[in-house]
């Protein structure tokens, strides 16, 4: 056989193979998609009411994970029933953390707050590894590997838990932010810091439970995600840069802008992965951050400042 | 609804500019840190110690110097006048130039040799780097060949390169499949990007032909990969009798699982240098684990030697991972240079080095042969997890059990 038939036989039968896996390719996307997006959520809350890059959102989702897998190894706690512990606790963490730490050293300049959630990432990491060590530990489930057969692919329990998890998730925050007087305070220090702080809102309080709530994202997201992936004092780097292209894609500040974003990069890296090959389906992600930019630069839920 | 809850004084440029600088500020501010004891040989042990790679490079630092304190205990370096052997410990961040640079802090701190790296292109790096200074450089882990086909007169390698692993990889499938009857026929094989995954496997698939056996699909896969199941269900279309990963350890648990999970069905997984292969994936992970058949640097289990350091391991708390004896061998092999040279002078120690015939017995290895700076007596052994422990099932010389397969 020749060079050129040779190479339309592989192109034809790459082609045929991924129109076959397509729709498996979508639903991986999404599942990955929605905990990207929780990931996402608490780093474009805590962005949009801040204005801090919380650097430290990746460490922090390492510790979410190491939370999750040691009430596992140590009380054999399943790692969704721990989101009922980590989550709340995640908020404590967070809270504090900004209004004794951050908030205080900050001395409200941007580029403080920046050097300070850097610090802290790297205080969390080397802390993490000298803890913890560099292993990498993975739990195994009893139903780690029970699966809902679709016919054309397994959807493994531990994913569709996360992924309605991560919907559940969202939709509470969501309501949070619309329906209680605490969500409207969040809006409205977001929207004017000083005319938040002249109709009585204590507007420290309200900056440290938005950061709070921020990690509780996380804190979710890693029980979420220790059954599907695994923990090493890194971890979190993985899903950070993926995070902050949601935001930019979803619009700073959006939460449904997240959701959806989730849901785009995730889509795009398991499709770009499908038809271009694992290494370079990466591109996408990169691709749609830099068309957004271009073309939307506010993002797809932002609006203009 | 959608809340837009970003700030006013909020721009695009303000959150794009902030990361970048953050970004250069954190490829910059992270410095290694090195540890230094006074001593008379320095050697420089340069790890990926932070980074994704920080659990091998702590089970190379830690064999690395078990071996020093059991030289030490032992006298030290009896040509030498008893001179003690001191670590100098540098950490490469997973970073090809970082490792170079460490190289250039522990030529200012006086090191006598170094070793090191993990990954091959830090190795690469680091050993180009030494080779400016002519300081003896002893390759613990790193299988790319190049690392000794540079013609580079003070660089050494113990373990195997990829070149000679996967023609033992191909040998040992070969004689696996003979003995089963040849039942298997097809291969696909799952490589990381980097030059450790893709060098490998383009090896193995001129290997495998030689022993009748196709590889019907080759997927590459980046560091780090989040999700699997793409790849799976590609195997899974494509029908092969045998799955060869070729990866880091993350990546290869990942891996393991979404093929359970998809329920991909195949004779054997036969990975080449898996990462993640070693005892603490057969302790996390026995359903997964067991059959899996890896080739690797392996521990010779028939020798008394190999057995208490396994044992002296465990009771540290540690698994007994590839790492941990290949950074003591190759501590033992410079010491050995040091011992017959009897000086530090450079040029002696890589004479020494390059004429080294170590026998070093924990390992399935022959007397040490240095050709160009690669030991030609060493060899890659194929291993099996069976029944929640790892046994050598080629070559027959070595087989601690016999092979399980097809699975």
């Amino acid at each position: 056989m020749d060079v050129p038939a040779s190479l339309c036989k592989t192109i034809s039968f790459m082609l045929s193979l991924s129109l076959t896996m397509l729709p498996a390719a979508i639903i991986n996307g999404l599942m990955y998609g929605a905990i990207y997006a929780l990931v996402a959520l608490g780093l474009t809350l805590i962005y949009g009411v801040l204005h801090i890059i919380n650097f430290a959102h990746g460490a922090m989702l390492m510790l979410s994970l190491y939370a999750a897998f040691f009430l596992f190894q140590l009380a054999n706690i399943d790692p969704y029933l721990s989101i009922a512990i980590v989550t709340p606790a995640a908020f404590v963490f967070g809270y504090f953390i900004y209004r004794y730490g951050i908030g205080v050293l900050s001395k409200g300049k941007d580029q403080n707050i920046l050097l300070i959630t850097l610090g802290l990432s790297i205080i969390i990491e080397n802390s993490a590894l000298f803890f913890f060590s560099g292993d990498q530990q993975t739990v195994s489930l009893s139903y780690s590997f029970e699966a809902f057969d679709l016919g054309f692919m397994y959807l493994s329990y531990p994913k569709v838990i996360s992924f309605c998890a991560a919907l559940v998730m969202c939709a509470l925050l969501w309501a949070v932010m619309s329906l209680t007087d605490m969500g409207r305070a969040i809006r409205a220090v977001a929207k004017e810091r000083q005319g938040a702080r002249l109709v009585g809102i204590n507007v420290e309080h309200i900056f440290a439970v938005t950061f709070g709530i921020g990690i509780a994202c996380l804190g979710a997201a890693g029980c979420m995600m220790l059954p599907i992936f695994y923990v090493d004092p890194y971890t979190g780097n993985i899903f950070v840069l993926v995070a902050f292209t949601i935001v930019v894609l979803g619009g700073m500040g959006s939460i449904i802008g997240a959701l959806l974003g989730g849901f785009i990069i995730g889509i795009t890296e398991s499709v770009g992965g499908l038809l271009l090959g694992e290494s370079l389906g990466q591109i996408g992600i990169s691709l749609i951050f830099i068309l957004i930019l271009i073309f939307k630069p506010t993002g797809l839920f932002g609006s203009k400042v | 609804m959608t809340h837009n809850i970003i700030k006013k004084n909020t721009t695009r440029r303000k959150f794009l500019g902030g990361t970048a600088a953050t970004v250069a500020l954190t490829s910059g501010l992270s410095m290694p840190w090195i540890a230094q004891a006074a001593g008379n040989v320095k050697i420089g042990l340069i790890h990926p110690a932070t980074g994704w790679a920080a659990y091998p490079a702590a089970q190379l630092r830690y064999g690395a110097q078990m071996a020093i304190a059991d030289i030490n205990a032992a006298g030290g370096i009896k040509s030498m006048g008893g001179a003690k052997l001191e670590a100098l410990l540098g950490d490469s961040q997973t970073k090809p130039e970082i490792g170079a640079a460490e190289v250039e802090k522990m030529n200012e701190a006086g090191v006598h040799a170094l070793q090191g790296c993990y990954q091959s292109a830090v190795g690469l790096a680091a050993s180009a780097a030494a080779a400016k200074y002519n300081i003896p450089f002893s390759v613990d882990v790193g299988v790319s060949d190049k690392l000794v086909q540079r013609g580079l007169g003070n660089v050494f390698r113990m373990a195997d390169g990829y070149g000679r692993i996967a023609r033992d990889a191909a040998t040992n499938l070969g004689e696996i499949n003979n003995r089963a009857g040849n039942p298997a026929k097809s291969v696909v094989i799952v490589h990381e990007e980097s030059e450790f995954g893709t060098g490998t496997a383009k090896l193995m698939t001129n290997a495998l032909k030689e022993h009748n056996l196709e590889v019907i699909d080759t997927i590459k896969h980046a560091n780090p990969t989040r999700n699997f199941d793409n790849i799976a269900l590609r195997i899974k279309s494509a029908k092969p009798d045998i799955i060869m990963p070729i990866n880091y350890p993350g990546e290869y648990v990942l891996l393991a699982k979404t093929l359970r999970q998809q329920r991909v069905d195949f004779m054997a997984s036969y990975s080449v240098l898996g990462g993640g292969f070693n005892f603490k994936f057969v302790d996390d992970m026995p359903q997964i684990a067991e059959n899996m058949i890896d080739v690797n640097h392996w521990y010779n289990p028939n020798s008394a030697s190999g057995q208490a350091m396994r044992k002296r391991t465990e009771a540290d708390g540690k698994y007994f991972t590839f790492e941990v004896y290949c950074a003591y061998m190759s501590i033992l092999f410079l010491a050995d240079g040091f011992e017959r040279a009897g000086t530090t002078d450079k040029d002696a120690v890589n004479a020494a080095l390059a004429a080294s015939t170590l026998e070093v017995d924990f390992m399935p290895y022959d007397k040490t042969n240095m050709v160009n700076g690669q030991n030609m007596g060493s060899r890659a052994v194929a291993i099996q997890a069976q029944k929640g422990d790892v046994q050598i099932i080629a070559p027959s010389a070595y087989a601690s059990a016999n092979a399980v397969f097809p699975r």
